[in-house]
């Protein structure tokens, strides 16, 4: 099993959402987060004085998924957030030793 | 001889203008940032007990008994409101006098709470608000609202003249001297005093609630209508020009303002209009009752437009007034009183003078900018003294680690917004729980 975690611009978290369902990704977990890339956040004019904004508001969208499945669900998120401007985001993918349902007690791949 | 009509305009005046102070706290609180607008609100609020308290104690001797130490003050001779109830000033009972103007005393000293957002520790609050009421705003209100013969005999010198050195006595309608520019200057010395906020500038210390700011906005603008018209002290002719004036003034403001903005920023800010109608009050409160409506639209243009360039100095010059006490109330109360020199006219007021515009030529402005520049030296002076002895006695300031977590948890032990479900709130450990065992033979049980 793997967690495959995107961090997106906010804008394109329906986008995404819906290519994940249409895969058949059954859960999914978002959070509001903030930070930068590569980018280094930018400045904005507010009652005459320049404010440096760091860290620029991001989602983040984390899915546990089959090991046949990550490949898929990372095109999808791809295909789903990609504006080709820059600050678009990334993905990335980590193995999980285990999961568990918490109502049922059910381990591994029967738990996703 | 008591007018009812009078007195009923003058009470509900008095009211008008104590909402002002709650009004002044939710405009303020909205512009910090979430982690202190308990603090900022407080600091403001608590300005209704402080000096509530003191003014029936000294507060309203002080600034309304006859001239005392040389006319810079008034005397003891109404300490505890001696013998106020029963008394009469001009066609009201002088208790109702002293409720209007107490409220003056108290949202003038919640003003100064704005230039020292973020980083003030309460109870010194307290004790700085006590010496500031006494030893600045009270003997500033009997210079401007002592006039001869109405609470005492011998008044104040703004308002009165100095005949001894040919002075003739400015024209300030509702304090443009005594509140305006008294708590824009004296908000600067404070600023001074008490130093930057940690991050300042540079950080982004936008406001957190902009509907917060706009009520309250709305609450001072509302309020202000008492704080001008009621300034006539009766429900006539006069009332009705201060009032005109004042919606005047303010909606140019407004406009003005985000006018200014869209040139300068890019785009029209909701806290540009709420800045740009207190702008307009601010301009218009000496100067109601002596100006005609478009004397009005002039100095509420002027200020909105003015105040908003003003803004910027605190940048250039690196001084943390942090919510801009000193570009709203000291810029527009200085230009305020200064355009009355301009733009009054006898033609409105019989009582008030004729400005350069109207045929009066320059003597007018020099009058008041005698006035207006004496208060400006006097409250920035003074001020500036109080707030170090304060800082130097029981420090002003909190720690740098509670000025990074936020004021509102460690002067007040309290949070304005608990949306958390785990900080308090709903509690769920009630719940009965399921034992796992169970539950997992329950649904192998339904599987077979």
């Amino acid at each position: 099993m793997k967690l495959v975690t995107a961090v997106v611009k906010p804008f394109t978290l329906d986008d995404v959402k819906t290519a994940l369902e249409q895969i058949g990704v059954l859960g999914m977990t978002v959070s509001e987060v903030q930070g930068h890339g590569r980018q280094k956040g930018h400045t904005e004019v507010y009652r005459g004085a320049e404010y440096r904004v760091d860290f620029v508001p991001k989602v983040r969208i984390e899915v546990l998924v089959d090991d046949t499945q990550v490949d898929k669900t990372v095109e999808a998120v791809l295909e789903a957030s990609r504006t080709g401007k820059i600050g678009d985001g990334k993905v990335w993918v980590t193995p999980v030793d285990t999961v568990v349902r918490v109502r049922t007690g059910e381990r591994g791949s029967d738990a996703l | 001889m008591i007018d009812t009509g009078d007195t009923a305009w003058v009470l509900v005046s008095a009211a008008l203008v104590m909402l002002m102070t709650p009004g002044l706290a939710l405009f303020y609180g909205g512009m910090v940032r979430a982690k202190s607008v308990l603090n900022m609100m407080m600091m403001s609020f608590v300005s209704l007990a402080v000096v509530g308290v003191l003014w029936v104690i000294y507060g309203f001797s002080l600034a309304f008994d006859n001239d005392a130490f040389g006319g810079l003050v008034g005397g003891v001779g109404k300490v505890g409101m001696h013998d106020v109830i029963g008394a009469v000033a001009g066609t009201i009972p002088l208790s109702a006098f002293a409720m209007f103007q107490l409220m003056f005393a108290i949202i003038t000293a919640a003003l100064l709470a704005g230039a020292v957002a973020d980083r003030t520790r309460f109870w010194p609050w307290v004790l700085f608000l006590t010496l500031w009421a006494t030893f600045v705003y009270f003997p500033v209100a009997h210079w401007t609202f002592a006039v001869d013969g109405v609470a005492a005999a011998h008044g104040g010198w703004i308002v009165n003249g100095i005949p001894s050195w040919g002075y003739r006595g400015a024209l300030d309608f509702a304090g443009g001297t005594a509140v305006e520019i008294n708590s824009g200057f004296s908000a600067l010395a404070l600023a001074l005093v008490l130093g930057r906020r940690r991050g300042w500038p540079g950080e982004p210390m936008r406001p957190h609630n902009m509907p917060a700011v706009l009520l309250g906005a709305g609450l001072l603008w509302f309020g202000w209508f008492g704080f001008n018209a009621g300034s006539a002290l009766s429900a006539g002719e006069l009332a009705a020009t201060a009032f005109t004036a004042t919606m005047t003034a303010s909606a140019a403001g407004v406009l003005a303002w985000l006018l200014t903005e869209q040139v300068t920023d890019g785009r029209p800010t909701t806290l540009g209009a709420a800045s740009g109608a207190i702008a307009g009050l601010v301009g218009i409160t000496p100067a109601c009752g002596f100006v005609d409506p478009l004397g009005a639209l002039l100095i509420g243009a002027v200020a909105g437009a003015v105040c908003a360039l003003a803004v910027r100095l605190k940048f250039r010059f690196r001084f943390d007034d942090s919510l801009d006490v000193l570009a709203l109330h000291g810029v527009a109360g200085l230009l305020g009183t200064l355009m009355i020199g301009l733009v009054a006219t006898t033609r409105v007021n019989k009582a008030g003078g004729d400005g350069l515009f109207y045929g009066g030529g320059w003597s007018q402005l020099g009058v008041q900018a005698v006035a207006a520049f004496a208060t400006l030296v006097y409250v920035f002076l003074a001020t500036f003294v109080l707030a170090i002895v304060v800082k130097r006695i029981v420090g002003l300031r909190v720690d740098p680690e509670t000025e990074a977590d936020g004021i509102d948890e460690a002067e007040h032990a309290e949070t304005a917004y608990d949306f958390s479900s785990l900080s308090g709130g709903s509690d769920r450990r009630e719940r009965p729980r399921k034992p796992l065992q169970a539950s997992a033979q329950a649904s192998a049980g339904t599987e077979g």
